[in-house]
């Protein structure tokens, strides 16, 4: 009965209250207990859902590497949006990456991160955690695209979950 | 609100919209499933970005502070693009979705 009125992960619980508060229209009391409620609710509800958390988290390397996403994401942009507007056909192919990172948690986050950067589609993550499939709108060389990815996102997500 | 401000305002959302449209091109004229997902989640995400980078001057300007929702927005939209684009293309996957012919590589089935 305790299990179930406690918070199985604070700093989820946190984040959400922290973030309700900014949707409402300024902290009121309906506001906050909404704000008790949610940070209570979700982690109860998604608690099977998550995965162990990392042994080691290095936070501090974080907004490096989210400063590095978000300049990739315009300079890659900028190329998608060439290339639709240009005459000459995209060369899509689909691309077996080999993944050094084994926490679900970091595979995510690189999955992601290669969606959210132009070009790549992250389609699938094998049932093994040892491969993903991707799908590169206009590639020359398949070593080519895993070069890039080894080096400027899974080596810096390997540095951060250990 | 400044000269200054405005000029951003209104760069910002010219720049927003025209990434906006060359997506919905992009939709309309890429060759088959797999590479118009790269519309949606690609050209749009800078799309969005910038104009919602352009309401965050804007409010802030008429000195109601920082406007901490549109960041939020913005935080949001970057944690469920990534993932509707994966369920589609493993939806696409599970139904064999014919790709292009100058494709190359093979899809998994699993």
């Amino acid at each position: 009965m305790l299990d179930r009125l406690s918070f199985p992960q604070p700093w989820l619980s946190l984040t959400l209250f922290a973030t309700w508060q900014f949707l409402s229209d300024g902290i009121s009391g309906g506001s906050v207990v909404l704000g008790i409620v949610l940070a209570w609710g979700i982690p109860q509800l998604t608690r099977g859902f998550w995965p162990d958390r990392p042994a080691v988290i290095r936070g501090w390397r974080a907004p490096a590497y989210a400063l590095r996403v978000l300049w990739d994401i315009i300079v890659a942009s900028v190329e998608v949006a060439k290339l639709i507007l240009s005459p000459r056909q995209p060369r899509p192919m689909f691309i077996c990456y080999p993944l050094e990172l084994d926490h679900p948690l970091a595979i995510s986050i690189l999955v992601s991160t290669i969606s959210l950067t132009p070009g790549t589609v992250g389609a699938d993550v094998s049932d093994d955690n040892k491969l993903i499939l991707i799908h590169s709108l206009d590639a020359e060389d398949e070593q080519e695209v895993i070069d890039t990815i080894r080096a400027r996102y899974e080596r810096p997500l390997l540095e951060m979950f250990r | 609100m400044s000269t200054f401000a405005e000029y951003a305002v209104s760069a910002l959302l010219l720049v927003g919209g025209a990434f906006t449209l060359i997506g919905a091109i992009g939709l309309a004229r890429l060759p088959d499933f797999y590479t118009r997902l790269h519309g949606p989640t690609k050209a749009t995400t800078v799309g969005v970005g910038a104009i919602v980078v352009s309401s965050v001057i804007y409010f802030s300007t008429l000195g109601r502070g920082i406007g901490i929702e549109e960041v939020l927005i913005t935080a949001f939209l970057f944690m469920t693009a990534p993932v509707s684009a994966n369920f589609l293309a493993k939806a696409a996957m599970h139904l064999e979705v014919k790709t292009t012919e100058n494709t190359r590589g093979q899809t998994w089935d699993q």
